[in-house]
């Protein structure tokens, strides 16, 4: 009898790492199948699966940047900023009549520029907390932003610029219908996520991300040039907001001046529900896509059952601290005390 | 390993300054291959000072050092790794999110070629952290085990295997053994030892004469940031070491 009690109790010894690594995906399959069970007819369609991706397509962008960003134990709050100063800039930029690849730049360039002003103030400027520093370009960017477009919208812009938020990968020639398209939105996800998996996960850049969130004293004392590496992770962060702007862009055709208000909240909600730590250092793509997956299907879930958006705060406030709690109980049994 | 009148590291007239404070005054040091330093002092006498100028993360404010008899001005701690100097801090240095391989060569991790891309050999470390923790005698389950997982003793082996990694010549070990259960103590102290019988040169700060009187051959004390006493083990007791680091001679 007490034997087998131990050999259970191996089992799960053994089983938590796996959980550790893979609980979460465990959360969203039991979402998608609540959701099929509620929706039968809907949920699970083509159109509705395509459109659950491409309402977290911009989403997924910053929570992928925010997610580095506090591996190294920092935060970004400016995520959201960057992503409408990078939109606005681009509407400006097509107004102007650029050609369409310099437009589709833009925001690029100016996502990354505006990460490097919060990597180089964090560092240069030893702001004591990225907190203070994002939060103050929080403002900055947003302002700036209004500034050169005058605070209202700017629409229309070509197709080409359009691609990625908009674009269709016609799947008829696998003998599917017309409407079963894939958005190029979806396509983009997964080439973003696999290239930052690879990268902070096999490169050595990436291993110093994590290990200057396991102890910063500990990565300087290794001979890592610990700033130079917050710029790169700060920067990237805002590179990536500023992919977040050109599929914006080409979701809704338009610079507005409410483009991503809060969104920076939502892509931290989506880091910490995917395990991320905010202490830093713990954390993994997968968890962050599950996390953005989670929020996106929360809401299209609960927009098909026509549940008031008010519902859907308060469900993914809770879903927040259900997380971390679970998270607290598994730190409890998996590590030492 | 010839412990001949060449020194393997010297410091001279190492003076170091923060703001108006003088941490260090004219502080001379030596040691050689296969030989134990001990340096001792009271809090504040800048031994932790002293080590951080070896080691390259401080750049002194006078003085020089030289390493292997040629003169060396460290920039950072990559430059004193370079030179085989390595530092174990008394926080230990490690990222308890890292397994013990990772942090044994973070900073330097093999890397293979894949096409263009320079990614991390995972395998070899492994299979180098294994041979060199077997090396140094120490036990641990695996190599993929999180530093944070485990003990204290433990941490300190991992991290001066970590300084030893790289062929090093001269190990520095800040209070080795302060954090230490009395068990693991001893542990510690027999690989300080095997260390030196590979050749490598070691200095220990530490307050406590049990560690000093196992391991080191000489021993020198600071004193408000400058030179004390200094004495070869057999010609020194601790009651008189013990005086030294309170300003008695």
């Amino acid at each position: 009898m007490e034997d087998k009690d131990k050999k259970i109790e191996s089992l799960h010894l053994k089983l938590i790492p796996y959980f550790e690594k893979y609980g979460i995906l465990l959360l969203l399959v039991l979402m998608i199948l609540v959701m099929h069970i509620l929706q039968p007819d809907v949920f699970l369609s083509w159109r509705n699966v395509t459109n659950v991706f491409k309402q977290i397509s911009w989403q997924s962008m910053l929570a992928l940047g925010v997610f580095m960003v506090i591996v190294t134990a920092g935060i970004d709050l400016s995520v959201g900023s960057i992503m409408m100063l990078s939109l606005m800039i681009l509407a400006v930029v097509a107004k102007a009549g650029a050609p369409w690849f310099v437009v589709a730049l833009t925001p690029l360039i100016a996502g990354f520029l505006c990460g490097l002003i919060n990597g180089m103030g964090i560092t240069f400027l030893r702001m004591p907390h990225p907190f203070i520093m994002t939060l103050g370009t929080l403002y900055i960017f947003r302002g700036t932003g209004n500034l050169i477009s005058g605070g209202t919208p700017i629409s229309g812009f070509t197709d080409e610029v359009r691609y990625l938020g908009h674009g269709r990968i016609d799947l008829q020639w696998l003998g599917l219908e017309k409407s079963q398209y894939l958005p190029v939105s979806l396509v983009l996800i997964a080439i973003v996520y696999i290239i930052f998996w690879v990268f902070l996960n096999k490169s050595k850049t990436g291993k110093w991300i994590y290990a200057i969130g396991g102890n910063p004293n500990a990565a300087r004392a290794s001979g890592i040039n610990v700033n130079k590496i917050l710029i790169i992770v700060y920067s990237l962060c805002g590179f990536l907001s500023g992919i977040g702007a050109l599929i914006l862009a080409g979701r809704t055709d338009s610079g507005y001046p409410n483009a991503g208000l809060q969104s920076e909240l939502d892509a931290i909600a989506a880091c910490i529900i995917g395990g991320a730590s905010f202490f830093g250092g713990r954390g993994t793509v997968l968890g962050v896509f599950a996390g953005v997956m989670i929020m996106g299907i929360l809401r299209n879930g609960l927009n098909l059952m026509d549940v008031s958006s008010f519902w859907q705060q308060v469900l993914i406030g809770s879903i927040i601290v259900l997380a971390v709690y679970i998270d607290v109980l598994r730190r409890d049994i998996g590590t030492r005390k | 390993m010839s412990s001949s009148s060449n020194p393997l590291l010297e410091a001279k007239g190492i003076t170091k300054y923060f703001g108006t404070i003088t941490a260090l005054e004219n502080v001379n040091l030596k040691v050689h291959a296969g030989e134990c330093l001990g340096v001792v002092g009271d809090n504040g006498a800048g031994k932790s000072t002293l080590m951080k100028v070896l080691s390259g993360l401080y750049k002194p404010s006078a003085g020089s050092l030289f390493f292997q008899g040629k003169e060396k001005i460290l920039e950072s701690p990559r430059d004193s790794q370079n030179l085989g100097l390595e530092m174990v801090y008394q926080d230990l240095a490690l990222a308890g999110n890292l397994p013990i391989g990772e942090n044994i060569f973070l900073g330097r991790e093999p890397t293979k070629n894949l096409g263009f891309l320079k990614l991390l050999d995972f395998n070899k470390i492994k299979e180098l952290t294994n041979a060199h923790l077997d090396k140094l005698k120490i036990n641990v389950k695996s190599a993929d085990q999180k530093v944070e997982e485990l003990s204290g003793g433990q941490r300190q082996a991992v991290a001066i295997a970590r300084s030893t990694a790289f062929n090093a010549k001269v190990v520095i070990m800040d209070e080795p053994t302060a954090a230490l259960a009395i068990k693991e103590v001893g542990k510690v102290l027999d690989l300080i030892n095997s260390l030196k019988k590979t050749g490598v040169g070691v200095i220990v700060i530490s307050h406590r004469m049990d560690d000093i009187f196992t391991v080191c051959d000489r021993v020198m004390a600071l004193f408000q940031g400058t030179n004390f006493a200094e004495a070869s083990l057999s010609s020194t007791s601790r009651d008189e070491v013990i005086g030294w680091i309170m300003g008695k001679k």
